[in-house]
């Protein structure tokens, strides 16, 4: 697995190190020594009343306002040596952009940020900054809680959005070259926007009818709007890019159709799209959904509107998640939306091996989710139409650290108890799609099903074919797919012009 | 978006639609499907493919009108377009030389067999249709076997082209026993019909092929909607199917699961017709 968090390059320092040493940033150094921007508290992102926004599926949280986004961006330090951007996969220039924001400059920070990330509204929605740029943050080393980069990041994304100033760079001239990218989520997305601002004529084909992947079929609209991801591609259109949907490589073309066609690259980019299940007693019984399902129906077929929109969704009076994910997180909270009277997550390890975001489960509280921990279910029972009614669960204990480095759960023997549930999500993670590895012959793979890459490059064994995200990395996050398509475009400009 | 190049009820519930799709066409195998949405607010549904032609860029599928989807699909003419025709997905039936082959069609599944019992007839077997439906008014195509099969035949309760006066299993434990030795039954159409054709072969031994319907969102193996048992695993019908050995099936689970939507398919319905109807 690559490194989340690398030294930069020399070309990224020297970028860094330029804009760090502009009269500006100098200026605005003076106007507030460190020590005074230290004591200013971490603003506060307002976000919508627990019990109002437990019942539709309008966004949770409101954004900053230009002031509070000035007023945080004022406790950034603007280190010489910023840690933050070692913490991010696509390498945002932070103190720059937060320094811009300070100053008041929100569009020129929009478009500092577009330099490197080609969706940072919905970045700045569902990254896992407290585990990256903002780990790193001064700071935070010094004790105290580190700039709201993810928050300040979505302010000025959506300022540019709303203020109509949506900026299209220079493109170069045609390169001429034909890349095709395979699956238009996060990874896909960054590609084919890396591509056409490097003058390739970029086709990217999506199974689905819209473009998103995880973030239109399984991000919630709560959590991330639908209308800023169409923003984000509309965005990307304008650069060239062109999208085809309902277009599934690999049996509507295969890959080497599409090379017969003059592709001369490609992006394999399919996502992890293939659910887990436990493989326990009942898992096929109706109302037992995996949560790509679940979401899907939900999210891309928009049951939450039905009938208005034709696909059903089931409701329920008890709602189980297995899992403690994000994707688990997303799943309890629109079962509560849905109108379940409990909605519950059940997990097998304690709070703090939670692989959720802790914004996430803190949402999830307070919207009135109740957590089994350190649970597991054993089986499911159906009622004589066969849907479930119950399920058997089982205590766990933690034990020595495991692969992972978390501890492993412990069955307790004895501890077997029932609980009424009429739906069931299990929401245990995904493995790569096999759809792409099936048909592409002599394409290397990996023990999980995964494609297998040169971790520097991203290239696959086969010429021109490169593989970022869940396909090469089993089921990770938004912005380390993002990562992997940062260095793949790199390396397919360079194969392109070779 | 894909344009519907023909929309024609071929008998009582049962229509065609041919749409065009030259992408599609031109990677259609037999026993594949397709996903369809009918319009924007629509549900994606599978239809099997039931023919397609390379040069007019065109697929065409049989369906029986059950529920919104397919109620909307019929209010489709020439010229307008769905936003949602993907495919071919799942994988392709087998086609070899097996011998005598003895297919069992009903509803759909008669349209869905047809591009089979083609690719049969190629690769040289014997091929011999049974035909099902309730009443004879309810066959279509027969011209289409006859053109590729040694023998068609027919099941139904009138008598007018059915020597049998009976559904099947009934008619096809006689037919198999008149073709013996039979290599191979393929049945495709409704859920019961499968599951007696299986039922029916299964003591006699013979291999017997069903293209399995459960409930579909995604199509390409994302989801696990389509979940089915076959020898006692868990199967995607999309991408692991949709052909599957009847006699591993778990038809009651199948049953079961196809009914999950029932009482919200009948409010979709109503909901439909309050707004279409006048």
């Amino acid at each position: 697995m690559a490194e989340d968090k690398k030294e930069l390059s020399g070309e990224d320092k020297a970028r860094l190190k330029a804009e760090f040493e502009k009269e500006w940033r100098k200026e605005l150094r003076k106007t507030l020594p460190p020590k005074e921007r230290m004591k200013i508290a971490r603003q506060k992102m307002p976000e919508r009343p627990a019990d109002e926004r437990n019942r539709d599926f309008n966004e949770v949280n409101q954004g900053l306002t230009p002031e509070l986004a000035q007023e945080e961006a004022r406790r950034c330090l603007d280190c010489a040596n910023p840690q933050c951007v070692t913490g991010c996969p696509v390498c945002i220039d932070i103190p720059c952009f937060v320094k811009l924001v300070e100053k008041g400059d929100f569009l020129q920070a929009a478009w500092k940020i577009k330099e490197t990330n080609s969706l940072p509204a919905i970045c700045g929605r569902v990254c896992p900054q407290e585990t990256q740029c903002e780990e790193v943050c001064t700071l935070k080393k010094a004790g105290g809680t580190p700039v709201a980069i993810g928050n300040l990041e979505r302010f000025v994304s959506d300022y540019e959005r709303w203020s109509g100033s949506v900026k299209i760079p220079p493109l170069p001239p045609p390169s001429r070259k034909k890349v095709a990218v395979i699956g238009a989520g996060p990874a896909g997305l960054t590609v084919a926007g890396d591509l056409a601002k490097l003058g390739h004529t970029v086709t990217v084909f999506e199974a689905l009818h819209e473009s998103g992947g995880v973030l239109i079929y399984g991000i919630p609209e709560f959590r991330l709007p639908k209308a800023i991801l169409k923003a984000e591609v509309d965005y990307l259109r304008r650069l060239g890019v062109e999208i085809r949907t309902s277009f599934v490589v690999g049996l509507t073309a295969t890959i080497d159709d599409l090379r017969a066609e003059g592709y001369q690259a490609f992006f394999i980019a399919s996502g992890a799209g293939l659910p887990n299940f436990m493989k326990i007693p009942g898992e096929n019984l109706v109302g037992v959904y995996s949560a790509n399902e679940y979401l899907t129906r939900v999210n891309l077929m928009r049951a939450y509107d039905f009938p208005a929109h034709d696909t059903p969704v089931m409701k329920a009076k008890t709602a189980a998640v297995i899992g403690g994910g994000n994707v688990a997180m997303d799943s309890v909270r629109t079962a509560k939306r849905l109108g379940a009277g409990r909605a519950v997550i059940v997990y097998r390890r304690s709070r703090v091996e939670m692989p959720a975001r802790i914004e996430e489960v803190h949402h999830a509280e307070q919207e009135g989710i109740e957590f089994q921990l350190l649970t597991t279910p054993l089986r499911y029972f159906g009622d004589e139409h066969g849907r479930v009614r119950a399920m058997e669960c089982q205590k766990m204990g933690l034990g020595e650290p495991d692969a992972s480095g978390r501890r492993r759960p412990v069955p307790i023997e004895g501890s077997e108890y029932t609980m009424e549930v009429d739906l069931v999500v299990c929401a245990i993670g995904q493995s790569p799609n096999p759809l792409i590895p099936q048909t592409t012959p002599g394409l290397k793979m990996g023990k999980w099903g995964n494609v297998e890459v040169d971790w520097a490059t991203m290239a696959t064994n086969l010429p021109g074919v490169y593989a970022g995200g869940d396909i090469v990395r089993g089921g990770a996050t938004v912005i380390l797919a993002m990562g992997d398509a940062r260095i793949a475009a790199a390396q397919m400009d360079k194969y392109l012009r070779r | 978006m894909p344009k519907i190049l023909t929309r024609q009820r071929l008998v009582p519930n049962l229509h065609l639609i041919e749409v065009h799709a030259p992408e599609v066409a031109k990677k259609c195998r037999p026993g594949q499907f397709v996903i369809i949405m009918p319009d924007e607010k629509g549900e994606r549904i599978p239809l099997s493919l039931a023919d397609w032609d390379v040069e007019r860029g065109s697929v065409t599928s049989v369906f029986l009108v059950v529920g919104t989807t397919t109620r909307k699909l019929t209010a489709l003419n020439p010229g307008d377009e769905v936003p949602v025709f993907v495919g071919p997905l799942g994988r392709p039936s087998e086609i070899a030389q097996f011998g005598t082959v003895v297919l069992a069609a009903g509803c759909f599944g008669i349209g869905a067999l047809w591009p089979v019992a083609r690719a049969l007839k190629a690769a040289g077997n014997r091929v011999v249709a049974l035909l099902d439906a309730k009443a004879d008014y309810l066959f279509y195509w027969k011209d289409r076997y006859r053109s590729v099969c040694d023998k068609v035949l027919f099941s139904s309760r009138d008598h007018a082209v059915a020597p049998t006066k009976d559904f099947i299993p009934n008619p096809l434990v006689d037919v198999l026993k008149a073709e013996e030795p039979v290599s191979r039954v393929i049945s495709v159409g409704c859920t019961y019909l499968m599951y007696a054709s299986s039922q029916a072969t299964k003591p006699l031994g013979i291999k017997t092929i069903v293209s399995l319907n459960p409930i579909m969102v995604d199509g390409t193996g994302m989801c696990g909607a389509c979940r089915c048992t076959a020898a006692g695993k868990t199967k995607f019908a999309c991408v692991d199917g949709p052909d599957f050995d009847g006699h591993q099936v778990d038809w009651d689970e199948l049953f079961m699961r196809r009914k999950a939507y029932f009482d919200d398919e009948i409010r979709s319905l109503c909901h439909w017709e309050e707004l279409e109807l006048p």
